[in-house]
């Protein structure tokens, strides 16, 4: 139900009396409101959940703390788990990443 | 998508589960409390791959599976009212009810319609102005501000054949009913990033310190959730107890100020009841005096035989995290996701539809 999808806002236009936008899913485009994200520009990415931008992505901060993690994966002498499967493979069996279904929240 | 696949990069994932392995000394017990969370972390395997010290339960963070019975059972009441449309997110409708769920309503000729946002629900109710048009609002805090504005919306603007029949429930109060309840086991919590992404996290450092159980803020990918249990272990080993916020790309410590204003303006704190659970005092939400002429129980007051619960299911102790989903006796055999016997096993985010489409059976899971 908490489920959010990260897009970025392609058009922003008052509709009616609610401030609503175009947002980008991967190439996916959908209506949102915006009228919790006043300061949100074209450009910028946020999380939209029912329909409603709740948040604003933070670039900087998700750049900074990214940073430290992708550091973090590169480093050598990594111990492997001991599992034989591994790690699985997160991209192919992780949680859908689509764009947010048309009445499944 | 940005913002998405980088977070489910193997390799850090497995440097991450490296981190957890290398500082854990002792056994501990973190809840995740929200239901997509949980899909996450049992459909990539990360509470399977973590060292055996760190048991994983799985929190009451699924609206679906905490709407009580008797609300279902309202729905579907107001769902044959030929006077009235009954809109709702798709995810309710398979929810069993005592002798029925939403579906089998819409098949014997309620009108039931599945909504993307509940503005949909009001923009219906203006296209049909001799029927009375109720949208289901279940949700956290999360969906509130979703709800908050459809009812503002038609408050504002006149639309009075709109109403709502309010199912919100929070999460700090669940979250002490846990760890009061006896027998608890849970030292540390993964908080619901979107939840915080519109309430902040200032609720949560109180909890924090008067239980001294450390919280984490937490986003929905593999990494984003191998962080957040990181950074528990690390303050469980080290004797903190602190709210520290893992999802700092989207969540910022007072929320979405906007948001919470229209909140508060809509909807005040009430005691509700938890599906599998019983009422948690102050835990939910109900309409303010000002919007309660749009409450669909002031409209329609329930009537009816009382509601009833299958006999077997084990719901509300998957939800309070003292038994996993396969613990259920029905598990996987008389409770599939085809044929639910209870609500974790309808939802998207239920923790019993999380195991059974992870394939784990009874049999092959001994812990």
């Amino acid at each position: 139900m908490c489920l959010g999808v990260p897009g970025k806002v392609t058009e922003i236009r008052g509709e009616g009396e609610i401030r609503m936008g175009t947002v980008d899913f991967g190439g996916v485009r959908r209506d949102a409101c915006l009228a919790y994200m006043p300061e949100v520009e074209v450009g910028d990415y946020v999380i939209v959940h029912v329909g409603f931008a709740i948040s604003r992505v933070d670039e900087e901060e998700a750049a900074r703390s990214y940073a430290l993690l992708a550091e973090m994966g590169n480093l050598e002498n990594i111990d492997l788990p001991q599992d034989p499967e591994g790690v699985r493979d997160f991209i192919a069996e992780g949680p859908a990443a689509g764009p947010p279904a048309e009445a499944d929240p | 998508m940005r913002f998405v696949d980088e977070y489910r990069d193997g390799a850090i994932a497995r440097r991450l589960l490296d981190e957890i392995r290398g500082m854990v000394t002792r056994d501990w017990t973190i809840m995740e409390v929200c239901g997509g969370q949980t899909h996450t972390l049992v459909r990539s395997g990360i509470d399977e791959l973590l060292p055996p010290q760190i048991r994983l339960v799985h929190g009451p963070g699924c609206p679906v599976c905490v709407t009580p019975v008797a609300l279902i059972d309202e729905a579907i009441a107001i769902a044959k009212r030929p006077e009235c449309i009954l809109t709702s997110f798709g995810d309710m409708l398979r929810v069993p009810g005592s002798s029925e769920d939403l579906h089998m309503a819409r098949a014997a000729g309620g009108d039931v319609r599945v909504v993307y946002s509940p503005l949909d629900a009001v923009e219906i109710a203006r296209r049909n102005p001799g029927r009375t048009v109720v949208f289901f609002a279940v949700g956290f805090e999360t969906t509130a501000p979703a709800n908050a504005s459809a009812v503002k919306l038609a408050h504002d603007t006149g639309v009075e054949n709109f109403a709502l029949l309010v199912a919100h429930v929070l999460v700090p109060p669940a979250m002490m009913a846990i760890l009061v309840s006896p027998g608890n086991r849970v030292q540390g919590f993964l908080a619901p990033g979107h939840v915080c992404a519109v309430q902040g996290f200032t609720e949560y450092e109180p909890i924090a310190r008067d239980f001294g159980t450390p919280i984490v803020v937490t986003g929905f990918e593999p990494i984003d959730l191998l962080e957040g249990i990181r950074m528990v272990v690390a303050q469980l080993e080290e004797g903190r107890a602190e709210v520290e916020n893992q999802y700092v790309r989207a969540v910022t410590r007072e929320g979405n100020v906007p948001a919470r204003r229209v909140v508060a303006e809509v909807f005040e704190v009430c005691d509700r009841a938890w599906r599998g659970i019983g009422v948690i005092e102050k835990s939910g939400f109900r309409l303010t005096e000002t919007y309660r002429h749009h409450d669909a129980e002031v409209r329609f007051p329930r009537e009816g035989a009382p509601a009833s619960e299958s006999e077997v299911c084990i719901a509300g102790e998957v939800l309070r995290g003292r038994a996993r989903p396969h613990d259920c006796p029905a598990f996987g055999e008389r409770c599939t996701p085809e044929h639910p016997l209870g609500a974790p096993m309808v939802s998207n985010e239920g923790a019993c539809a999380a195991y059974f489409l992870a394939g784990r059976s009874r049999a092959e899971v001994s812990t």
